[in-house]
C-alpha cells in the first residue's frame, strides 16, 4: 500500500462506536480521493434525497494519496457530504496543516454517521480514537475551541472545529482546521454541527509510505522547480496573495459592487492586495508543504492573524460597497471566530443592504445597526449576529437566497443554486459564467477556473467575452480540477503544473499508472458521479443558470458596460461536449463509458 | 496628447502607482514601454481603457494603460 493508508474510521455519534475498516482500493484508485472517493461513498451510503440536516446524512472528511506524502501542496483535505444549502453534494477542502495529521495518524476517511445525543468531539492519537464531551466547548469560537483542545491533548496536536455558526445550524457555516484556515463552502458546518460534533483534533506519528522513494524526490524537486519559475506561484502570488487581483479586476470593469449592481469599484486601491501589503502584511504563511506561501499573516485589533483573500476583500469590500480595508480584516477574522464562509457571509450582507435599500427590509428590523453600501460601521457586527443567529443576523445566517426569498424577491440573491457567486461578474468573463451555472455545487469559482485563461492569461490568453469554445475550456478545466481536488493538492499549483504533472505525481507516491488523459479521465468520472448525486437529490438541470441580473441587466458602466451573460449560446455546447442529452442529463453511454 | 499609466503590484517603483505622460505625438503601446522602463516580456497584463491589447496598438489621447506582472490567485 503507497501513498493510502488504506484505513477508514467510522464514527457512529449515536451509538458513539468507533471502527475501523478497510478502504476499499479498487475505489480508492478509481475515484483517487478526496473529492472523488467521498462522492462516490455518499452515493454508495447515503440516499441523495435525504435532508441534508438530518442524522441519516453522513460528514466525511477525505484526505487524497498525496495528502501528507512529499509533494509540493500535499496536505489538504476534502469536507464531503449533503450541502444543506444548496441541496447538492457538497465537497469542501482545506489546506493547513491537519489533514497531513490525519494521515499521519493511519487514516484515509473519517466516516460520521447518525447525531451525538450531546456536544462531543473526536480525539484521534494514533490507533486510540475516543469521542469524548465537548459541553464545556459549544458555544465558544473557533479559536478559544483550539486553544482549549490543544492544551489537553498531545503537544502539536491539530485541530478541525465548528464555531458557533455551525453549532447554530447557519446554511452557510465553515469547518475550520488550524484556527483560520476554512473549508468553507455550501455549509458543511451546519452539517458538522446538525450532528452535535464540535471538533476532531489529530495526533498521529506515522508517515505513509511512497511507492518509490528516489523517484519522488527528483519528480518533486523538478515540480518544486516548475512552481518557482513560474510568475504566478514563484512569485504574484507569495508577494500579494490572492488579493493581487482586487485591482485586476477592478481595471477590467468587472469586480462585483454592490451587490453585482456595477462593475468598477471606486475604492478599489483602497482595499487592493498592494494596500494589504504596504499597511498590515507582517509575513507570508504556508500551508503544509507549500513553496508558494499565499497565506497573509496581517496585524488587527486583537493583535495579529490570518488576513484576508482576494474573496473576502471583494465580499465585505466592492460587493458591499466598502473601502475600509481595516473593518475588512476584522470581519474577515469573526467570520473565522464563527466559522462561516466568507464569501457567502460578504455577499448576503450585500443582498441584505440592496434589499433594504429597496423597501424590503425595514428600519425596525435592523435593531438600529446600520446596513448601507459604503458603510462599514456595522458589518463585524452583522457577522456575529449571523453566526448566533440574532435578530436580523437569523434570517441572514440562511445564506442570501433564503433571505431575498422570505421577502418574495430571490433575484437579488447572487446565487446559483443558491451558493452565493463569487468575485467575477460572469458578464465581463463568459466563459467563468458558463462555469458557475453549470459547477456541481452551485456558484463556485475554483470548480473550473477559467479566469486563469480569460483573465490571467494562463495557460494561453483567450477573449474573455467571447463565447465560443468556451464548453471546451469548461469541460477541461472542471475535469482537471475535481482530479486535483482528489489527489489532495492544492489547485494553486495549476498555474504551474498540468495534467501530465499530476499523474507523474500520483504514480510516482502511490504506484499507479496514470498518464494526463486518465487524470482528465478520472476528473470527468467524478464529474458526472456528482451531477448524478445532484440529479438524484432533485436539482434539475433548470438550476443550471444564473442570477436574472447577470442574464438581463447590462454592466452599466467601464470596460465591460453593456454586457450581459451569453448563457443560452453555451450552455447546449457544454451539455454536448460533456456527452448529455439536450436536457442535461448524462447519457447511459457516457456514465458506461466512464464505468459509472 | 496624454495618457494615464496605472502601475501595479511589482510595476510600483518607489511608491508610484499611476502617472500621466505627455506625448508630441501618437506611439505604441511598445514605445510606452521603453519609456517607463518596463520590459515588454515582463508585463503579463496589459490593458488600455480595460480592453486587453498587444504591444503594437497606437495609444490616443486620454487613454488609460493598465500594466501588470504575472499574478493569480483564486
Ligand atoms: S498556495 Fe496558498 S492555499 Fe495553496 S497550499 Fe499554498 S499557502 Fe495553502
Amino acid at each position: 500500500m503507497f501513498g493510502y493508508n488504506g484505513k477508514v474510521l467510522r464514527i457512529n455519534l449515536k451509538e458513539m462506536s468507533v471502527k475501523t475498516e478497510d478502504l476499499n482500493m479498487d475505489m480508492a484508485k478509481k475515484y483517487i480521493g478526496g473529492r472523488g472517493l467521498g462522492t462516490k461513498i455518499m452515493m454508495d451510503e447515503v440516499d441523495p434525497k435525504v435532508d441534508a440536516l438530518s442524522p441519516e446524512n453522513k460528514l466525511l472528511i477525505v484526505t487524497g494519496p498525496m495528502t501528507g506524502n512529499p509533494v509540493a501542496t500535499g496536505g489538504r483535505y476534502m469536507v464531503v457530504t449533503k450541502s444543506p444549502l444548496s441541496d447538492t453534494i457538497a465537497s469542501s477542502n482545506s489546506g493547513g496543516r491537519w489533514g497531513a495529521e490525519l494521515k499521519f495518524a493511519g487514516y484515509d476517511v473519517i466516516i460520521f454517521e447518525e447525531k451525538a445525543e450531546e456536544p462531543v468531539y473526536l480525539s484521534i492519537e494514533d490507533d486510540k480514537v475516543e469521542i469524548l464531551p465537548a459541553n464545556d466547548l459549544w458555544g465558544t469560537t473557533v479559536s478559544v475551541t483550539t486553544k482549549k483542545l490543544e492544551e489537553k491533548h498531545a503537544k502539536n496536536c491539530k485541530v478541525l472545529a465548528i464555531g458557533p455558526a455551525g453549532e447554530n445550524l447557519s446554511l452557510i457555516a465553515a469547518v475550520m482546521n488550524d484556527e483560520d484556515r476554512a473549508a468553507g463552502r455550501s455549509g458543511v458546518g451546519a452539517v458538522m454541527g446538525s450532528k452535535n460534533l464540535k471538533a476532531i483534533v489529530v495526533k498521529g506519528s506515522n508517515k505513509p509510505k511512497v511507492f518509490d522513494d528516489e523517484k519522488v524526490k527528483e519528480t518533486n524537486k523538478a515540480q518544486l522547480a516548475k512552481i518557482k519559475e513560474n510568475g504566478v506561484t514563484g512569485q504574484g502570488l507569495p508577494t500579494y496573495g490572492t488579493a493581487v487581483l482586487v485591482n485586476i479586476l477592478n481595471e477590467l470593469g468587472s469586480l462585483p459592487t454592490n451587490n453585482f449592481q456595477k462593475g468598477q469599484f471606486s475604492g478599489a486601491e483602497e482595499i487592493s492586495g498592494e494596500t494589504l501589503a504596504e499597511k498590515y502584511l507582517i509575513k507570508n504563511t504556508a500551508c503544509y508543504r507549500c513553496p508558494i506561501a499565499c497565506g497573509r499573516y496581517v496585524k488587527m485589533e486583537a493583535g495579529e492573524g490570518g488576513g484576508p483573500e482576494y474573496e473576502t476583500l471583494w465580499a465585505f469590500g466592492s460587493d458591499c460597497g466598502i473601502s475600509d480595508l481595516k473593518a475588512i480584516i476584522e470581519a474577515n477574522y469573526w467570520c473565522n471566530e464563527m466559522g462561516l464562509d466568507t464569501i457567502s457571509t460578504g455577499a448576503t450582507i450585500a443582498a441584505a443592504i440592496e434589499l433594504k435599500e429597496k423597501g424590503y427590509i425595514k428600519e425596525d428590523e435592523l435593531d438600529g445597526l446600520k446596513l448601507e453600501f459604503g458603510n462599514a460601521t456595522d458589518i463585524m457586527e452583522w457577522t456575529k449576529r449571523m453566526g448566533y443567529r440574532q435578530g436580523l443576523g437569523n434570517k441572514m445566517a440562511e445564506g442570501s437566497y433564503r433571505l431575498a426569498e422570505s421577502y418574495g424577491v430571490p433575484e437579488f440573491s447572487m446565487s446559483v443554486k443558491k451558493l452565493e457567486i463569487p468575485a467575477y461578474d460572469p458578464r465581463g468573463t463568459q466563459g467563468q459564467g458558463l462555469q458557475y451555472a453549470t459547477a456541481n455545487r452551485g456558484g463556485c469559482h475554483v470548480r473550473g477556473y477559467l479566469i486563469s485563461p480569460e483573465v490571467l492569461g494562463l495557460p494561453e490568453a483567450i477573449d474573455r467575452f467571447a463565447t465560443e469554445g468556451k464548453e471546451v475550456w469548461a469541460k477541461i478545466f472542471q475535469d482537471l480540477t475535481a482530479s486535483i481536488d482528489s489527489l489532495g493538492v492544492c489547485l494553486f499549483t495549476s498555474f504551474a503544473l498540468g495534467a501530465p504533472d499530476y499523474a507523474d505525481m500520483i504514480n510516482m507516491v502511490a504506484g499507479t499508472d496514470h498518464t494526463g488523459d486518465s487524470i482528465l479521465e478520472a476528473g470527468d468520472r467524478i464529474w458526472n458521479l456528482e451531477r448524478m448525486f445532484n440529479l438524484k437529490a432533485g436539482v434539475d438541470p433548470s438550476q443550471d443558470t444564473l442570477p436574472k441580473r447577470l442574464l438581463e441587466e447590462p454592466v452599466p458602466e467601464g470596460p465591460a458596460k453593456g454586457w450581459k451573460h451569453k448563457l443560452d449560446e453555451m450552455l447546449p455546447k457544454y451539455y454536448e461536449v460533456r456527452g448529455w442529452t439536450p436536457e442535461g442529463i448524462p447519457t447511459e453511454e457516457k456514465l458506461k463509458a466512464l464505468g459509472l | 496628447m496624454e495618457v494615464e499609466v496605472r502601475y501595479f503590484a511589482t510595476f510600483r517603483k518607489n511608491g508610484v502607482k499611476k502617472e500621466v505622460i505627455p506625448f508630441e505625438k501618437s506611439i505604441s503601446v511598445k514605445e510606452l514601454l521603453t519609456k517607463v522602463d518596463i520590459q515588454e516580456e515582463d508585463v503579463a497584463i496589459l490593458l488600455v481603457n480595460g480592453i486587453k491589447v498587444d504591444s503594437e496598438t497606437i495609444l490616443k489621447d486620454k487613454d488609460v494603460v493598465s500594466l501588470f506582472p504575472p499574478v493569480g490567485g483564486g
